[in-house]
């Protein structure tokens, strides 16, 4: 299996990912610069946590339009799997990729902790390794994490599907005070309708070592690995 | 045509306002006359004023500083460069320092904030290290001030703002309130880098001939004399100062990090020197001062964001973002390309000459025609006339009569604004990014993973100024002591410190004896504890209308812990446990929290430190801690040995049952005296007897205290205080301050 990480100048969780997916892998994925307008051969692509291009305009929203990612959505279409961490996943909606935007946090602030989420499907490349129903401890880091989409677009996504992970209580109630950052019906992560884009504002991989307090982030990255290689 | 053939024909001529509005005094211009022979220019003026004020010349501080050790046979570089380099083993390297930003972040708590991490991170980078950690320890005025909530807001905000978009943890600190810092709140950032032994940078320039390079961002008006600010008190109209604030990206930081680590790992760069206070002049001036070289640079060549800035703008900008490196010549294509590459500016604006001037040219004129050492390392040095504090009474504990029962008191000292949960604070910064952190703030130090480990680092910062105001050489003596202990708390072997020494007014004796008396107290302490000081940063002036701040002198710790999953944390781990105090109890009040937030009281002299007990009592505990027999340990600081606990319990769920106190203490003094050199550790009851040998042989006094047990604490004659609800008193009262309502 072959992943690539992308650089945008202002990520700055590359190196943690890469860390997390060489652990999965047993090899280091490509890092692909963003003024670089092709991709290596991938299985799997990774945009990683950061402030893109520094993120004063919306985030996400100038890395959206970077070379690379122009190459990022023809291979997303044809059917890649794309994973976005936190600016990744801000990205990806910028991009078009995935449904709703990502708003400013409720407490119009920024917030680094762990929170527990519920793994809404395990049949996906992303989450196989996971139990059904199963609460996951992730940090999350961010400032601008607030899902929003209109009722509609929530509705579709809840009929199809495709709402990867909510945040919950630690027995799995989906709880106003299980909600850190105002989401709208507490989603996490976003899947596109074929399940192989998943955008999320958690970061599993910085929950992938027991040496640091947590293994639950691993566990998508090696069920990335089971089901790619 | 030359500044000296203007000055001859009188082009200009410099009034007394205008040496005045430099903060320059009467002596200083005179000695400025008397080196340049001539009356200067407003640009030469300018350079002067910034060179030789406080903030970059030490003037009243650098006589005392020398007394502070600063060797050992792990210290690199000691204080002088951008940063201070200890080695720890495999060929590599801690590079660490602390820094003020205090009168920006009061004018202007965001931007100031975020520019004091960003200045201090471009200090540990440009020696070559890549940024792995940050701290801070914060001062903000009485809560009740009406200032107050909005500074801690943006202060927090700025600090979190710029370290979580630059990306770098931010892994501990400290937050005080206290009315003397009403109207002077204090920012100290402290950041921490790990570089390879081999390859660290330095600002001394060498060679003649060698091309100046300008990198990383324009240059603007902002920050225009933000140097000689902090060095002058502030009055009503502070806050008019706001545009002396420079504005913070800390997007370019991170291009300019990665540009400059990538740029060094080729091999370009002679020396190196990052723009802090006083911009331009000051990087050029230490460069060329440092290797005993003259420059000469070329103003048009410097990337500028405004049009039309003139020479004295140019040189004494603030803008942030900005280095200034001695290039090897038959690098300078490669090393364009790499800045190129992160899309940042790269201008080659000077050359390092033979000569020990500093010349500054602009549109075709001389403008500034100076003698660089009498600038840079021959600034004026002054021995300003102290006096000693008076001695304050020691306070008989038996002489005061507990108001409240010992459960109560508890639960007010945990919700106070001192010893309250500051998870509000540290939640609004990314502790986590680069994925090595292996204890979280809120413990006794930052514990975080070199690399792929074994190693680790723990660090904090520590300070009591209360203490340093009640007698400033045991208060200097206890900042270091602490911060050796709260390193010591989680395993590791303390290596060295930087200090941040924030003061008073030294032109006013008292405050001079806060500074001599607190430099005395440090350098004691860090010679007994074998803990040198690589770096520092001193800021003076933190006075508003004539009061000062509390002598507040930051200590910033490093440590080594040889393997970091052995590292100790506060949170008890099982129930059944013994919980055992370490060291020995007097029931020391005097300035105490108890006394202060219990019954109302900052009086009486504050503890002594006992610099060999608290020697024997801290290797004793990392011992214990390296052999595993211990399974939780906290240091005894504010608030004593019942705070200690609770904040064990708190951080683990698990509660205790606590024993009296011997017959000789009164129960507060047992309690919530503050004597220094303890700690409280638990064990497994099957150690019990082999810990009590081999504290006697140490010669450290233990005392078993209780066992942990339920879900509550439980003190003897006391209501039984649940930690749930002890939890919402601590965790509950810093949010619904800043939401408007406790204070």
């Amino acid at each position: 299996m072959k992943a690539s990480v992308v650089v945008f100048p202002g990520s700055n969780c590359d190196r943690d990912a890469a860390v997390a997916l060489e652990a999965a892998m047993g090899r280091p994925p490509a890092m692909v610069w963003h003024g670089d307008a092709e991709l290596p051969k991938s299985d799997l692509i990774v945009l990683p946590g950061g402030f893109s291009y520094g993120d004063y305009l919306r985030s996400g929203a100038m890395a959206a339009h970077s070379p690379v990612m122009r190459e990022v959505i023809k291979r997303a279409q044809a059917g890649t799997p794309v994973l976005g961490i936190c600016n990744g996943f801000q990205v990806l909606t910028e991009a078009g990729l995935l449904p709703g935007v990502l708003m400013r946090n409720a407490t119009l602030k920024f917030i680094c902790k762990d929170v527990h989420l519920r793994v809404e499907r395990t049949d996906t490349a992303f989450t196989r390794h996971y139990a059904k129903r199963e609460v996951v401890r992730f940090p999350i880091a961010h400032k601008d994490g607030s899902y929003f989409a209109d009722e509609a677009t929530l509705d579709r996504l809840e009929g199809e599907g495709q709402v990867a992970f909510r945040y919950c209580e630690t027995d799995g109630r989906i709880t106003a005070a299980a909600n850190p950052n105002g989401s709208r019906r507490n989603i996490a992560g976003v899947y596109n309708e074929t399940r192989t884009v998943l955008g999320l504002m958690p970061h599993p991989e910085r929950l992938a070592d027991a040496a640091l307090g947590g293994t639950d982030g691993i566990k998508m990255f090696l069920s990335l690995v089971e089901t790619l290689n | 045509m030359t500044v000296a053939a203007r000055a001859a024909k009188g082009a200009h001529s410099i009034t007394d306002e205008t040496v005045a509005e430099h903060g320059l005094n009467a002596d200083e211009y005179r000695r400025l006359l008397k080196e340049l022979g001539r009356e200067p220019s407003l640009t030469e003026l300018g350079i002067f004023s910034v060179m030789w004020s406080e903030h970059c010349s030490y003037k009243s501080s650098r006589l005392h500083l020398k007394k502070l050790p600063t060797t050992a046979p792990w210290v690199i570089q000691g204080p002088g460069e951008n940063a201070g380099v200890i080695a720890i083993g495999d060929g590599l390297a801690v590079v660490f320092k602390m820094e003020s930003h205090n009168h920006p972040s009061y004018i202007e708590p965001y931007q100031g904030a975020a520019t004091g991490v960003g200045g201090i991170l471009r200090d540990v980078f440009t020696m070559g290290a890549r940024p792995i950690a940050c701290l801070n320890a914060l001062s903000f005025g009485d809560p009740k001030h009406p200032k107050t909530r909005h500074l801690v807001s943006g202060v927090v905000a700025g600090v979190g703002g710029y370290g979580n978009s630059f990306g770098v943890p931010t892994v501990g600190g400290s937050v005080r309130f206290h009315t003397r810092y009403d109207g002077n709140n204090l920012v100290n950032a402290m950041a921490v880098g790990l570089a390879e032994t081999d390859k660290i940078f330095y600002a001394a320039a060498s060679g003649v001939g060698m091309p100046i390079v300008y990198l990383g961002s324009k240059t603007g008006r902002d920050g225009i004399h933000g140097a000689s600010m902090a060095s002058a008190e502030f009055g009503e109209d502070s806050e008019s100062k706001r545009p002396t604030v420079q504005v913070g990206d800390p997007f370019s930081e991170k291009l300019l990090l990665e540009a400059c680590l990538e740029i060094m790992a080729k091999d370009c760069v002679i020396a190196i020197q990052d723009m802090g206070a006083a911009g331009l002049t000051c990087s050029a001036v230490e460069m060329g001062a440092k290797g005993d070289l003259g420059v000469r640079l070329d103003l048009d060549k410097v990337p500028t964001r405004e049009t039309a800035m003139t020479a004295y703008e140019m040189m004494l900008s603030e803008s942030q973002e900005r280095m200034l490196m001695v290039l090897k010549p038959e690098k300078e294509k490669e090393a364009e390309d790499i800045f190129r590459k992160w899309g940042l500016d790269f201008a080659i604006v000077g050359e390092t000459t033979p000569d020990k001037r500093f010349v500054v040219r602009h549109a075709g004129s001389e403008m500034a025609n100076l003698p660089i050492k009498e600038l840079g390392d021959e600034a004026p040095v002054y021995d300003r006339p102290h006096s000693a504090s008076p001695r304050l009474p020691v306070i008989d504990p038996a002489s005061i009569e507990p108001p409240m029962p010992h459960a109560d008191a508890l639960e007010k000292l945990l919700s106070s604004p001192d010893l309250c949960s500051k998870r509000w604070v540290w939640e609004q910064y990314d502790h986590l990014i680069l994925g090595n952190t292996v204890q979280r703030p809120g413990g006794d130090a930052a514990v975080v993973r070199v690399k792929e480990g074994p190693k680790g680092l723990a660090m904090t910062t520590d300070v009591t100024p209360r203490y340093c105001e009640a007698d400033p050489f045991e208060g200097g003596k206890q900042a270091v002591a602490e911060t050796w202990r709260n390193l010591s708390a989680v395993g590791a072997k303390p290596l060295a410190v930087t200090d941040n020494l924030n003061f008073g007014n030294p032109e006013r004796p008292e405050i001079m004896g806060q500074l001599v008396g607190c430099i005395q107290g440090i350098a004691t302490a860090c010679k007994a504890l074998e803990f040198p000081v690589v770096s520092g940063n001193v800021s003076l002036y933190n006075e508003t209308n004539g009061r000062a701040i509390l002598p507040t002198p930051s200590i910033g710790g490093v440590g080594l812990i040889d393997d970091f999953t052995n590292s100790a944390s506060i949170a008890f781990k099982a129930a059944d446990e013994l919980i055992v105090l370490l060291g020995e109890t007097k029931g020391w009040m005097g300035q105490s929290m108890y006394l202060r937030e219990i019954c109302g009281r900052e009086e009486g002299a504050p503890p002594p430190v006992d610099l060999s007990a608290e020697r024997r009592t801290g290797d004793f505990v990392r011992a214990l801690i390296n052999e595993k027999v211990v399974t939780a340990v906290h240091d005894l600081s504010d608030g004593g040995l019942l705070v200690a606990i609770a904040e064990m319990a708190l951080a683990s769920g698990i509660g205790a049952k606590l024993y009296g106190p011997p017959a000789f203490l009164t129960e507060h003094g047992f309690w919530f005296g503050e004597d220094q050199a303890r700690y409280v550790v638990t064990i497994k009851p099957a150690q019990a007897d082999d810990l009590a040998v081999r504290a006697k042989a140490a010669g450290v006094p233990i005392r078993r205290i209780g066992v942990t047990h339920g879900a509550a604490l439980t003190l003897p004659g006391e209501r039984e205080l649940l930690l749930n609800a002890l939890r919402e008193r601590h965790e509950g009262w810093l949010p619904a301050y800043m939401a408007g309502g406790a204070s």
